[in-house]
Parts: C-alpha cells; sequence; structure tokens
C-alpha cells in the first residue's frame, strides 16, 4: 500500500515537475551526444539515438501516460457509471439492453478495440484513449449495477422512495456513496491496465504520436539499437512497469483498507477455535 | 487395563493465547467419555491436538499417549498409519467437511484404500456395505451422489461410515448432530451408538448438548475457559454436580426427562470470554455467584472418583 | 446436461451476431466512406466511385452487412484491396504462425504458474510463499513486449542462442520454426503466468483451509495426498473461471509480440493492414480473433461447469 503510493507519486511527481523543468531538453537532437552511458556528461540515464536526454524524456513521458490513463478511466467512470444506475433504477428493458450491450463489449479486450478505432480512424492519442476507455466501461457499469440492486433492496431505500425521492436523488444519496469504495479499487485496477494498453499501442506506432514522448514507442526505438545499447530498452520498459506495480498494489491497498469483507485467515483460525 | 489415550498436560496456544492449558485425562478402553462446554472452551482444539490437524498457527505441548506412543511427538508418516485406521474422527459440519466434486462411493471407500490396501473394486464394495450400514436408503444409488445431493442426515451418516471404515479403536466424534434437524439428530445419534457398540470402540463425544451425553455417555468431562473443571461417571455428574459451571449448565437445561426438584431455569450469568480474555487464576470466577479472593488462584483437580477443580465445590 | 450446452451454445451464437454487427458498423460504417478511408483524401472522384462499386458500397447497409456474415458462413472472408488475395486464404496462413504461437505461450504460462502458485500456496506462510508472490506481484506489472525485448537482447544478441525475429515454415523446417517462437512464446507466457500464479495461489491458500481437507487427513492422507486428491480439483475451478480472461489477454498480447519478433501471424498482418488501409483484411482479423474470444470464453463456461457438480446439476 505504501509502496504502491509512493511509486505512484513518484510517477506524478516527475509528470507535474516535467512541466516546469527536467534536466536537459527532451526533444532536442544533439548527434555528437549519441549513446551515451548513463552518467556521462551530465545525461543522468544516458542518451538515445539523436543524443536526446533518456531522463528527460521518461519525465515527460510519465506525462503522457498519467494523462492517457485519467481521461481513460475517466471515459469508463463517466460512462459506465450512469449506465449501471439506470440498469440498476429502471430494471426491465433498460437494465436488460446495458447488460447484453456490456457482454457483447467485454468481448473485446481493450487492445483490440484500440487497435480497431486506430485503423478506421487517425492512430493518436486521443484515438488510443477513447478505446481504451470505452472497453473499461462495461466493467464499471456491471459494478455499479449490482451495488446498486443491492443497495435498493434495503429497507431504507423503500423509506426513501415511499416518501417520493426522485430516481436520481436515490442514486445519489444511497447507491454512489455504497459503491464508491468499490469503483475506487477498480479505477486504480484500470488505471495499470490503461498504462499497459497505451504503452503497447504506442509501442505499435497506434498511441501516441511523435514527437511527444511516450515510453511505449521509446521501446519501439530502443529495438531498433539494442545490440549498440541495450540500456535504452531498460528504462521505459522499467518506468512502465514500476507505474504499474504502484497502481496495482496501491488498488490492493486499498481494497484491503476499504472493504473488511476481504480479510481474510484471522477468522478462519477463530472458527477452529469452538 | 491400561487407558486407550492418556492425554497429559495438553497446552495448546494460539500465537501467544493460550487456547487449552494444562488438560490431562484418560479414556478407559471401550468406554463413552463426554467432552462438554460452551464453545469457545478449549473442546474442539483438544481433539484437534489428539488428532495432529490443528489449523496452522496453533501448536501443542504436552502428551497424548496411545499404545505407547505420544501423538504429539510421533513422526507425521506414523501418525498418518494411525489415523482413519486405529483413530478416527467425526467432525461438526457435514456439508463443508465432505469433497463436494467427489462422489461419495471413492470418498467412503478412501480409508479403505489406504490402510487396507483394498482395490478400487474390493474397497467400493467394502463401502457399500458401510453405507448400508449407516442405513442410508438406495445406498448403491447414494455411492454415485455428491455431497450436496445428500440431506444433511444422509451425510452426516456418510461421515461415520467413513469413520468406522477400518474399524478404529478411538472414535472422535465433534458435535457430530449440532448441524442437524432435531429428529435427525436423535436417530444419527442412535446410529453412533450403536455402532461403537458394535465395533467395541472407545469414544470421545464433543457436545455441548447435556442431554447428549447423558443419553449415551458413560462418564463426562467439562471443560471452561480451555481446563477441565469435572470429572465423574455421568450419573453422579448429572445428579451431583460440583463445579458451579456444571451446575449452571444443568440449571440452564429445561428438565424433561430428569426427576428433580422444581427448578426455574437459569441462565450462566454473563457470557463465555473471547479467547484470550478469561481472568487470571480460574477462568469461571468472573461468573461464578461463589467466587472470592481464594480464586485468584488456580484450583487444582481434587477429589477421588468425580473430581472437580474449584476452591468451593457444590454440595 | 444437454440443455446446459444449448443455452451455451444460443449465447455464443447471440455474441458472435452481435459483435460481428459492432465490428461492421466500427470499420463500414464510423469512418463515413469506407473507400475514402482506403484511398485516402487525395484520391480522385473516378477512382473512388470505382473503388465503391468495387466494395459494394452502392448497395443498401443491411444487404453489405448480411453478404459479409454470409460470406464468413461460407469461408469466404473477401478480398484484399491491396494485394488482391482471398483474406480466407492469408488468415490460414497466418494462422500457422498464431495457433502455435498462442497454444505455446499457454503451455509456458502454464507450467509456470501451476507449480509456483501451488508452492506459493502450500507454503504461504513461509518466506519462500512470500517470495513467489512477490515475483509474481513484479510479473503482472511487466508488458509482455518490453519482456520480449529484455529477452531479445540476452538470448538473442548476447547469447546467440535464439532468433531475434523472423519465421522459417513448418513445412521448410520443423525446428528451426520451433526456435524461432520460442522466445515469443516465453514473453508471452511469463506474464500470463504471473497473473495465473496468484490465482492458483489464492485458489490452493482457500482450499486449504477448507473442511474437507481436514477430513481427507483424519482419514490418513498425508497433507500432500490430501492436496492431490481432494483440493485440486476444488481449486481448479477458480483458476478455470479466470482461465478465458487469461487466453483472451494471451491472444492480445500474441498480436503486439509477433510484431516485436516480426513473426508473419495475424497480428503482424492486422499492423500491415492498418498501415495500407485495408478495410477487408482488417474487419476479417478483428471478426477472427474477437470470435476466437468468444469461442474460447464458451469452452471455459462449459468445462467449469464440467468441474463443479453443483453448477452441473442447475445449469
Amino acid at each position: 500500500m505504501l509502496a504502491g503510493a509512493a511509486l505512484v507519486g513518484l510517477v506524478i511527481a516527475a509528470a507535474v515537475l516535467s512541466f516546469a523543468w527536467t534536466p536537459k531538453s527532451p526533444t532536442h537532437v544533439v548527434i555528437p551526444d549519441r549513446f551515451l552511458g548513463p552518467g556521462q556528461r551530465g545525461y543522468l540515464l544516458g542518451s538515445d539515438q539523436f543524443g536526446r536526454d533518456v531522463f528527460s524524456m521518461l519525465m515527460v513521458g510519465a506525462r503522457n501516460t498519467l494523462f492517457v490513463g485519467i481521461v481513460a478511466v475517466g471515459i469508463a467512470l463517466g460512462l459506465g457509471v450512469p449506465l449501471g444506475g439506470l440498469a440498476a433504477l429502471r430494471r426491465g428493458s433498460a437494465e436488460e439492453l446495458v447488460m447484453r450491450g456490456s457482454d457483447v463489449m467485454l468481448a473485446f479486450p481493450a487492445l483490440l478495440l484500440a487497435i480497431l478505432f486506430a485503423a478506421v480512424f487517425r492512430p493518436g492519442t486521443l484515438t488510443a484513449m477513447v478505446a481504451i476507455g470505452l472497453a473499461f466501461t462495461p466493467v464499471f457499469a456491471r459494478l455499479v449495477r449490482g451495488a446498486g440492486l443491492q443497495v435498493l433492496a434495503q429497507d431504507y431505500v423503500t423509506v426513501a422512495r415511499t416518501f417520493g425521492s426522485s430516481s436520481s436523488a436515490i442514486f445519489r444519496r444511497h447507491v454512489l456513496p455504497n459503491v464508491a469504495s468499490v469503483l475506487i479499487v477498480q479505477a486504480t485496477v484500470a488505471f495499470a491496465l490503461a498504462i499497459l494498453a497505451e504503452a503497447a499501442l504506442s509501442y505499435l506506432g497506434l498511441g501516441t504520436q511523435p514527437p511527444t514522448p511516450s515510453w511505449g514507442r521509446m521501446l519501439n526505438d530502443a529495438q531498433n539499437y539494442l545490440s549498440q545499447s541495450a540500456l535504452l530498452a531498460l528504462w521505459p520498459g522499467l518506468s512502465i512497469a514500476l507505474s504499474v506495480l504502484g497502481f496495482n498494489l496501491l488498488g490492493d491497498g486499498l481494497r484491503d483498507l476499504l472493504d473488511p469483507k476481504l480479510q481474510p485467515r484471522e477468522s478462519q483460525i477463530r472458527g477452529g477455535m469452538s | 487395563m491400561s487407558a486407550a489415550l492418556d492425554v497429559r498436560d495438553l497446552h495448546v496456544g494460539v500465537g501467544a493465547v493460550p487456547a487449552v492449558q494444562g488438560v490431562s485425562f484418560a479414556l478407559a478402553r471401550g468406554r463413552r467419555m463426554g467432552l462438554i462446554g460452551e464453545s469457545g472452551s478449549g473442546k474442539t482444539v483438544t481433539a484437534l491436538a489428539i488428532m495432529g490437524l490443528l489449523p496452522d498457527g496453533l501448536h501443542a505441548t504436552g502428551a497424548a499417549i496411545y499404545d505407547g506412543d505420544d501423538l504429539l511427538t510421533l513422526p507425521e508418516d506414523r501418525l498418518c498409519k494411525l489415523r482413519g485406521d486405529r483413530l478416527a474422527m467425526i467432525f461438526q459440519e457435514p456439508m463443508t467437511a465432505l469433497n463436494p466434486v467427489m462422489r461419495m462411493g471413492p470418498q467412503v471407500a478412501e480409508p479403505l484404500r489406504i490402510h487396507r490396501g483394498l482395490s478400487r473394486g474390493d474397497a467400493d464394495q467394502e463401502a457399500l456395505r458401510l453405507l448400508e450400514r449407516v442405513q442410508i436408503p438406495d445406498a448403491a444409488e447414494k455411492m454415485r451422489a455428491y455431497p450436496h445431493q445428500l440431506s444433511g442426515g444422509q451425510r452426516q451418516r456418510a461421515m461415520i461410515a467413513m469413520a468406522i471404515a477400518c474399524s478404529p479403536d478411538l472414535l472422535i466424534a465433534d458435535e457430530p448432530t449440532t448441524a442437524l434437524d432435531v429428529t435427525v439428530q436423535a436417530q444419527v445419534l442412535q446410529l453412533l451408538d450403536h455402532l461403537v457398540e458394535e465395533e467395541g470402540a472407545t469414544l470421545l463425544l464433543i457436545t455441548h448438548d447435556l442431554p447428549v451425553v447423558a443419553q449415551i455417555c458413560d462418564q463426562v468431562m467439562v471443560m471452561y475457559g480451555g481446563r477441565i473443571v469435572e470429572v465423574g461417571e455421568t450419573e453422579a455428574v448429572f445428579s451431583q454436580p460440583r463445579h458451579p459451571y456444571t451446575r449452571g449448565l444443568l440449571d440452564a437445561i429445561p428438565p424433561i426427562d430428569r426427576d428433580l426438584p422444581d427448578r426455574h431455569l437459569k441462565a450462566i450469568a454473563g457470557s463465555v470470554p473471547g479467547l484470550g480474555e478469561f481472568p487470571s487464576g480460574c477462568p469461571f470466577r468472573t461468573r461464578c455467584p461463589r467466587a472470592d479472593e481464594a480464586c485468584l488462584e488456580m484450583p487444582a483437580m481434587a477429589g477421588n472418583g468425580h473430581p472437580v477443580a474449584c476452591w468451593h465445590p457444590v454440595g | 446436461m444437454a440443455v446446459m450446452l444449448l443455452t451455451r451454445l444460443g449465447i455464443l451464437v447471440l455474441s458472435l451476431a452481435a459483435a460481428s454487427l459492432l465490428i461492421f458498423l466500427v470499420v463500414q460504417v464510423l469512418p463515413g466512406d469506407p473507400a475514402q478511408v482506403v484511398l485516402g483524401v487525395n484520391a480522385t472522384p473516378e477512382a473512388l466511385a470505382q473503388l465503391r462499386h468495387q466494395m459494394g458500397l452502392d448497395l443498401p447497409l443491411w444487404q453489405r452487412y448480411l453478404i459479409w456474415v454470409g460470406g464468413i458462413l461460407h469461408g469466404d472472408f473477401g478480398t484484399s484491396q491491396v494485394s488482391g488475395a482471398p483474406v480466407a486464404e492469408l488468415l490460414r496462413q497466418k494462422l500457422s504462425v498464431s495457433v502455435p504461437l498462442a497454444l505455446m505461450g499457454v503451455a509456458v504460462s502454464i507450467l509456470i504458474s501451476v507449480p509456483l502458485g501451488v508452492i506459493a500456496g502450500v507454503r504461504y506462510r513461509h518466506l519462500s510463499g512470500t517470495v513467489i508472490s512477490a515475483l509474481s506481484l513484479g510479473g503482472i506489472a511487466i508488458p509482455a513486449f518490453w519482456a520480449a525485448l529484455l529477452l531479445i537482447t540476452v538470448f538473442a544478441i548476447r547469447l546467440r542462442a535464439l532468433p531475434a525475429g523472423g519465421f522459417v515454415a513448418w513445412s521448410d523446417d520443423p525446428v528451426g520454426a520451433f526456435r524461432s517462437l520460442l522466445l515469443p512464446a516465453i514473453s508471452l507466457g511469463l506474464v500470463q503466468g504471473a497473473i495465473l500464479t496468484r490465482y492458483v495461489r489464492s485458489a490452493i491458500v482457500d482450499v486449504l483451509g477448507e473442511d474437507y481437507i481436514r477430513t481427507a487427513r483424519a482419514k490418513g492422507l498425508t497433507r500432500s495426498q490430501a492436496l492431490r486428491r481432494h483440493g485440486f480439483r476444488n481449486a481448479a475451478i477458480p483458476v478455470v473461471t479466470v482461465l478465458g480472461v487469461q487466453l483472451t489477454s494471451l491472444l492480445v498480447g500474441a498480436v503486439v509480440v509477433e510484431n516485436v519478433f516480426y513473426l508473419p501471424g495475424l497480428g503482424r498482418m492486422l499492423l500491415q493492414a492498418i498501415g495500407n488501409r485495408d478495410l477487408i483484411v482488417i474487419q476479417a482479423t478483428v471478426m477472427l480473433l474477437t470470435g476466437v474470444v468468444l469461442v474460447v470464453n464458451f469452452l471455459v463456461d462449459v468445462s467449469y461447469r464440467l468441474i463443479d457438480p453443483r453448477i452441473r446439476a442447475t445449469a
């Protein structure tokens, strides 16, 4: 949990700092400084095939990674939560439509949908974010619907209904607070998946386009120079892995913190005590 | 005649918290001993310690002598040879104690395959005979059934069939009827009683249900706060309870078939403390009407034939 | 049983129909004029008109959809606008690379996850269990294509033990073909294996805490016998349910990894088709991949119902 928060904090700090300051320019080409090792001539993690500072590129790449994650998860939340709420409150054909729709969407892995979108529209950050966000939407819709149905079955909600509270008021006042913790955990996990998907897309050339630095494309560039400088392939990959690890750890930690039902083992030992 | 099982100074701890403290008792060969007490008193843990089946994190010290061997220090491979063959155990919850994805036949036949080395066919035949012996209707059909397709009583009968498969010397039954309907309870108990008689096995019956003990046990031990507080012949303990706790337990059951003077039903004051929350000294002293300063120290078991661990025994 | 199969089969067919409709809409309707997409903005009106006619764009939408789906049902996926080859033939060629790659990836991930997950589950209180859990958590965070780059660096560039990319046909050199799939399969399997390890581990931990394992041990089975005979099948149920999701992400991972290793499979063809704006090929490939995902999910759904007799009865 703490380690996860620390890793995520590090990525956010790097991204924010990169707006104001990077050690060197992430886009400035210095041909004489190609393929420098870490620490040489002030290049903290070395330089790439154009003599650009890898560390500065990573910092700016963090910005891009977070941006894609935030927008994608934002789309998934923004669409999934109302749809799930609608399904829970309206039931009937609205529910059927949302659930069947999400079934079909779930058959499309995020990356495949993003590839399809990139094929039909212009490949780019926006296309990637929208596709990833759409692919995650059903997960959130199902989550909200499931929790919503549970909450709506509670007596206090029936009471609120008989007093004439509107559906949307019930949703805001009773359903949302109940699913908030699960949504936060799921959003954290989705964020990690979005980072992975964006990295893969950018690596394939279907995500973030040059000259914006992105970790996935840095890896694609690095592949051409593996024999000259294998380290070039190390840093961006490590950045991706640590960010994903950070969000996963944070998600696990939040789950333990927010969901007391999932505290295992202790009860089992006590169960054997009777 | 030596004891079938001799437990000496058994201690079981969950980490630093004691669950069983210095329990000693001997089971006479071929007799039925009842072990009673409220839940949380350490009955099940005592049984699991004897069988060597304590959950991870629990550790037992002391000794449990069976046939000249200390079960607590016996190597795991020798213990495995005894379990299911000489020592058998019936568990409380027959639904979860049976493997949900295995048919009943192989489950019942398993002890015979392990300990008797029977072929699949022979073991199946024997398993069918066992299921018939525990009076499961349509036994041949039930051999192919999964646990969820049996009723609660049938599941517990099947558990009993597994336990007696190899004619054990010692049978430990942990609340064998608690999870069943009242009418089924009586039938299963009767069956158990009958089979123990036939096999000549020694029975340790764990329960919080006093009438059950009165019905089938020769002797009874009362456990509270991880300690044995009273032992005696069933008749003696039930007619003349000496520990205030035993007295409290007896007062709390409605006198139906018992010839007791007109008495109001009384609950024992307070409730069983949580694990590790028992008071020092006599564990019962915070709930006991007779407690005084003497009870700050744990009394030893005293008295011949019907010993009790109490500074101020009743009667 | 038959009812369950038919129901699942019906759901599969409906899902396939819905998915095909969605893909058709995204490719043929969303971009406005598909012919414009293929030819780009600088195309002459005559060229556009000719292509529109060739692609059948002058027909109504529903007719075009039915023609496309009808073709697929007859094994006709259309004709590539770039190479002029029948798409079905292209798919068949590419599958001879992609299918073995995916299967090898699955094999690697199972070889990794089952032993490690079982060890981590059995020894979850020990250092080795904790180390495996930590490693698998790290493994989940690694993108498959990065693992591929690292493997290339070590095994292809440094050790020169395996090819860094390319593919020789199975018919020319089976051993060479296998060797060129080895690194891609390992990069896929490592990451999936890490995820699966966590599921296997938690399934084993859960199962080991179950009462029926204790029953099995009370029958005289050793810890590992009890786990093998009673634990694995129960642990398989939750693992199999996530296997579908795992296979799906492995399939998508294969699309990326094929591009890392320049393997002439579906993923590489898909990317090249995107580069060439070959809409028919894109549409067919995505449909095929989605179809495989749905069929795999169907098989997983059916198989875990077969493992678990409780669900088998109620479906």
